[in-house]
């Protein structure tokens, strides 16, 4: 133990002193690649990963809320959905919710100019919506992501918001994919037809998001959704509700399923109403970034066994020398480890600070703009130390071999350079 | 006190084999000074690193205080040369990233001294032969002399019973190594047992007796 104790001591005295005295530009090119290595392992990753999260974060803000219920399968509705709306406000921690009716209907626009019968009609198949406007405003900012035009009024009937992927012009970038709407501009008239009734709508606006429930379907007040559908009963398709964090969405679920509401539908925590295709497009991503920072793992483990390399068998001679006066193998070898886990420390430390104080920061307020998704830096804290601890290992293996390498030679051939 | 017995070298190079020892026996009482000669080739530094227990004999043994060093494994031959041995080598070999004292101060910490001791016993070294002021100096901040008298001051820092010196003039001028070879003179009058190698004659003066080395044998030896 004393043994040890020593070898420790001196490897710290020699080591400390080898970083103090070192190049400083040297040292900082190492600690830089460090750096480099750690932004590399955990931006990489954190943006592939942050596209989706974006994504799930928009679809829980403008979409979902914290806890959304659907009908169940084979339903035409939320069942009983007067009495869970009642029964909503009283639980505490839930501040906002709103409930959608929802049609399949086709839109129709041009019809007024369209001359030539023999051409096709100008349609597109997507949702109608009916919404409580104020209410869903205060849930999802729908008006916020009015493009042109203005959002619904309460007090007016007979308008429509339409979706812009429905809109030609702004889904071509989509291609060809489905169909859309060519030309349609606030003021102008399309026609909606579902199940065998038709109704004309004057465009309010044109409502653009990245949310693909935002951006495919179309919006007119729930008054006159209920007028135009003929619903024989108030009972909703979709139920969203947010809270102001003081409950966990898993608890606001287990509440409402508690109440027995999972019996009228399906309640699904805005995470589980991610499709899973997006999870598994996650994952993948995730895979993918985690190859690329191992892949920048292995580049920064090359340059320190480099760094450190070079350093030894420069410094061969009084590595034998310092054998030679009795100084331990152990030492010496430690005071190379010493030398890699600091620079590792610094540069990953450096690393860091720059994720936490600048990209995450930067990214939350202006996303990477994606046609899918708006992509944030997802860097959670525990990924990100389990990111640090192994740069850190791999770098003290690195900074272990070449040293041990040199060490190992005989102390004469070292000290007389043959 | 050490005894150097039918001590052979060989090296090998591939299927050349060259005898640098041939069966040299030696044998130096506590307190000489002891200097080696002989013509470059005469295989007086290998004589020298097998007596320091720097290398290892083919054949023969070195016996220091009826201990059969050449029996030790490579951690107690490590720790025998920390605990009893001090070197000197011509070209002063001081770490570069050390302070004078700092290059004095290494053995002492792994003898397992407090840093403050170890710092007592260095800094003491150093006054010893009249480097007090350049403690805190990196060696590349000091002239070979006082690099060489650094180095010296490392050497004897923990008393060791043997001071082996290779050539330790041979990178000095005429002063630096009058004033060198002084310090060893002065170490010898305390006690110290001093083994030197070295090709310039003049400084046997301050030795007891001279070992004459040519091709690998004792040729011939003088007491001063």
């Amino acid at each position: 133990m004393q043994n040890f104790l020593t070898t420790i001591k001196v490897g710290t005295f020699l080591g400390t002193r080898q970083l103090r005295r070192a190049n400083i530009w040297t040292t900082l090119l190492i600690v830089f690649i460090m750096m480099l290595t750690f932004l590399n392992m955990v931006v990489v990753s954190g943006i592939l990963v942050g596209l989706i999260d974006g994504g799930n974060i928009a679809n829980r803000k403008q979409y979902t809320g914290n806890v959304i219920l659907t009908k169940l399968s084979g339903d035409p509705y939320i069942e009983n959905t007067q009495n869970i709306l009642a029964t909503i406000p009283t639980i505490p921690g839930v501040t906002k919710w709103n409930e959608r009716y929802s049609t399949g209907a086709q839109f129709e626009a041009n019809y007024l100019t369209r001359r030539d019968f023999n051409t096709e009609r100008d349609t597109v198949g997507s949702s109608l919506l009916g919404i409580d406007v104020k209410q869903e405003d205060d849930l999802t900012n729908l008006s916020k992501y009015v493009l042109e035009g203005e959002y619904l009024d309460p007090n007016e009937s007979g308008y429509i918001l339409m979706g812009s992927t429905l809109l030609r012009r702004f889904s071509s970038a989509f291609g060809d994919g489905f169909g859309s709407l060519d030309g349609v501009y606030p003021g102008d008239r399309v026609k909606v037809t579902s199940n065998g009734k038709t109704k004309e709508f004057i465009v309010k606006g044109i409502v653009k998001s990245k949310v693909g429930e935002v951006s495919f379907r179309a919006f007119i007040t729930k008054q006159d959704f209920l007028q135009f559908v003929e619903r024989p009963s108030l009972n909703a398709d979709e139920i969203a509700i947010a809270t102001d964090g003081s409950i966990t969405d898993d608890a606001l679920k287990s509440t409402l399923v508690n109440y027995g509401f999972d019996r009228f539908g399906l309640i699904q925590t805005a995470t589980e109403a991610i499709p899973d295709f997006l999870n598994q497009i996650k994952l993948a991503f995730g895979l993918l970034g985690n190859v690329i920072g191992f892949i920048g793992i292995v580049v920064a483990s090359i340059t320190i066994f480099i760094v450190i390399f070079i350093n030894a068998v420069t410094r061969r001679k009084y590595i034998g020398i310092l054998k030679g006066i009795g100084v331990t193998s152990g030492a010496i070898e430690f005071s190379y480890v010493l030398q890699s886990f600091v620079y590792a420390v610094i540069g990953a430390g450096l690393g860091m600070l720059l994720i936490y104080t600048v990209f995450v920061p930067l990214l939350n307020a202006h996303p990477l703009d994606f046609p899918f998704s708006d992509g944030i830096l997802s860097a959670p804290i525990g990924g990100t130390m389990i990111r640090f601890f192994l740069l850190l290992i791999v770098t003290l293996f690195a900074g272990y071999i070449p040293a041990r390498m040199i060490v190992k030679k005989n102390t004469l051939d070292s000290i007389l350079g043959r | 006190m050490i005894k150097a017995q039918h001590i052979v070298k060989t090296f090998k190079n591939g299927s050349v084999e060259t005898r640098v020892l041939k069966d040299v026996s030696l044998q130096i009482e506590q307190g000489e000074f002891i200097a080696i000669m002989g013509k470059s080739g005469a295989g007086k530094s290998t004589f020298m690193y097998q007596l320091g227990l720097l290398d290892h004999p083919t054949s023969g043994d070195i016996i220091i205080d009826d201990i059969n060093a050449t029996s030790l494994n490579h951690d107690d031959r490590t720790r025998f040369r920390l605990e009893n041995l001090g070197y000197i080598f011509q070209d002063y070999a001081l770490v570069p990233e050390l302070t004078a004292i700092e290059n004095v101060i290494v053995p002492l910490l792994m003898q397992g001294k407090s840093d403050d001791e170890a710092t007592e016993i260095a800094r003491a070294s150093l006054a010893q032969i009249g480097l007090s002021h350049r403690e805190n100096n990196l060696p590349s901040q000091m002239s070979g002399g006082e690099q060489q008298r650094v180095s010296i001051a490392r050497a004897v820092a923990h008393k060791p019973k043997i001071l082996f010196a290779d050539e330790p003039t041979a990178n000095l001028d005429n002063v630096s190594s009058e004033s060198v070879m002084d310090v060893f003179r002065d170490l010898h009058n305390q006690g110290q047992t001093i083994i030197m190698v070295t090709h310039e004659p003049e400084y046997t003066r301050y030795c007891n007796r001279v070992i004459y080395l040519s091709d690998g044998q004792i040729v011939d030896e003088k007491k001063i």
